[in-house]
């Protein structure tokens, strides 16, 4: 059962991934590209590992891929004019595509040779098979990882602070509401009750 | 008589439990999301001093039929220009997320569908993808107005998530568990919106956002996009997207009680209190919700889409963060943490 669910979800994994790059029209890359996170959440799932799962798609499906779809709606290109330097593109695209066959190469053979446990990496300190996996990442992540965990904190913080320095720009002569002040105000401040005398105007 | 018929319950083949269990939850939830566009008709009217739907029916309670039949009859136009598939697809998925979610909700001590590890996380996966559904009916009709609606939803949902996410998580430090029925165990002394009642106006304000509900229904807001991201829908699609409205509704509520208004459990668990049954006290917090939704919707003026993203990004989000910093303190310092 688990072994017929695991080739469905491969298989409609692969086969959006492979829609992602061949779909003609963005959008529809997009459409297919969160399929494929949500196939690679299901993988995730089967293996028990639902933390993990749970996060790729509240992270990734829920917000990453709405904002990317967002932008890519916006979009107003001639996507058959894009396609015309494809071969001048062609060898980059092949170098990144190789180095990347090479890692994973790697990692399989390393798998293999044997687990990483096995080689004194980190375990958490009650063993992982007692507890949920959500608090076997949260000893590990807390615990072994803290100051790596920190830094990648740190370098998202940067990171963020970076895009909101490049894109905040004030502009002169727009007049924005100051919510502040304008709860401030007090009624004398803002109403004045006069006697208007007939024919004479305020 | 009782213990037999679990004993033949036990006997069915495994499909046939699950196909019956999903059975015994969908089918009244969309005759309760019935009952609520009709409460909601009467509530709003009360509000507004008129009589309601009082025709359809006995005190008009088959106005929802009435009107879901009506629906039904209607032609399905697909507007030249339009991209068939993500046109269609849009109001399936709508109704598909709101229904799926239901999964994991317990109805009391033990009735759950399926009573996973990481319920919480489950819920605010699935409600943070109900935006798909709006922002492809968006992009998919070829029309501005709509396009505009969805372009709306998507900024608006996302703003949003982040402070419901962080509320979820101060309820979190108080339980030590993500699974939902451990949730509403861990509030057997006190129900959560007591100790936590700052974040339980949040988390209430961010699921009006979240359902796009009054003042926060700007991706359909009538008076400039002329309805929003449903414009070029008719028929059953249009009825789709407005079931999974309702039911979204419902299912906000349902988390909210879940939350912080302790489940199943009765208010003090004293005799009277006691004998009604835990899936009657869910309900009855989740009708408690539901009037305030539409109590809000009722009262308020829509907001203006400016101070939508102030409030969602300069209110809400520091002011929870400081919420989850001063929990986890608290809970440190007296040594409250949940072991």
């Amino acid at each position: 059962m688990v072994n017929i669910a695991f080739f469905v979800f491969a298989a409609i994994l692969l086969a959006s991934a492979v829609r992602v790059i061949t779909a003609k029209n963005p959008v529809h890359s997009v459409l297919f590209l969160i399929l494929a996170f949500f196939s690679a959440a299901a993988l995730f799932v089967l293996i028990g590992a639902e933390f993990v799962a749970m996060i790729l798609v509240i992270v990734y499906v829920g917000a990453v891929a709405v904002l990317f779809l967002f932008v890519v709606m916006m979009l107003d290109i001639n996507f058959q004019e894009l396609r015309h330097g494809f071969l001048r593109y062609m060898p980059v695209g092949l170098v990144v595509g190789g180095i990347l066959a090479v890692e994973l190469g790697f990692l399989a053979a390393t798998q293999l040779i044997g687990p990483v446990e096995a080689a004194g990496g980190p375990t958490a300190i009650p063993p992982v098979s007692e507890l949920t996996n959500t608090q076997a990442i949260g000893h590990i992540l807390y615990t072994d990882y803290v100051y790596a965990f920190q830094a990648s904190g740190l370098i998202l913080l940067v990171a963020m602070i970076g895009a909101i320095v490049l894109t905040l720009r004030s502009r002169k002569g727009v007049r924005r509401q100051e919510i502040g002040q304008q709860l401030d105000r007090k009624r004398d401040q803002v109403v004045a009750v006069r006697k208007v005398p007939t024919r004479g105007g305020v | 008589m009782l213990e037999n018929w679990a004993h033949l319950w036990d006997q069915l083949p495994l499909i046939v439990r699950i196909v019956a269990s999903i059975l015994v939850i969908t089918v009244p939830l969309l005759i309760g999301m019935a009952m609520l566009t009709y409460f909601e008709r009467k509530v709003m009217a009360a509000m507004q001093l008129r009589q309601g739907p009082a025709l359809v029916g006995p005190w008009g309670l088959l106005q929802a039929f009435a009107d879901g039949l009506k629906l039904l009859s209607k032609e399905v136009i697909i507007p030249a220009g339009a991209n068939r598939v993500v046109f269609l697809a849009a109001p399936m998925l709508t109704f598909l997320l709101a229904l799926v979610a239901w999964a994991v909700i317990p109805f009391g001590e033990g009735l759950v569908l399926a009573d996973i590890n990481v319920g919480v996380l489950y819920l605010f996966a699935i409600s943070s993808l109900g935006v798909y559904g709006i922002i492809m009916a968006g992009w998919a009709s070829n029309s501005k107005y709509a396009f505009l609606g969805g372009l709306r939803a998507a900024a608006q949902m996302v703003s949003y998530e982040v402070s419901i996410g962080l509320v979820i998580i101060t309820v979190l430090l108080c339980v030590g568990s993500l699974n939902l029925s451990k949730i509403v165990e861990a509030q057997k002394s006190i129900w959560f919106f007591i100790p936590l009642f700052p974040m339980f106006i949040i988390f209430f304000i961010s699921a009006l956002a979240e359902t796009n509900r009054a003042p926060f229904d700007l991706p359909e807001g009538e008076s400039e996009l002329s309805g929003g991201f449903n414009v070029e829908y008719s028929s059953m699609a249009f009825a789709l997207f407005f079931l999974g409205e309702y039911i979204n509704m419902i299912l906000m509520s349902g988390m909210t009680s879940i939350l912080f208004l302790g489940g199943w459990l009765p208010p003090l668990d004293i005799a009277p209190l006691n004998w009604i049954p835990g899936p009657l006290w869910f309900i009855l917090k989740i009708c408690f919700c539901l009037f305030c939704f539409i109590w809000v919707r009722a009262t308020l003026p829509r907001y203006r889409y400016d101070q939508l993203m102030r409030l969602g990004w300069k209110v809400f989000l520091p002011f929870s963060l400081i919420w989850v910093v001063l929990t986890a303190g608290v809970l440190v310092y007296f040594d409250l943490l949940p072991k």
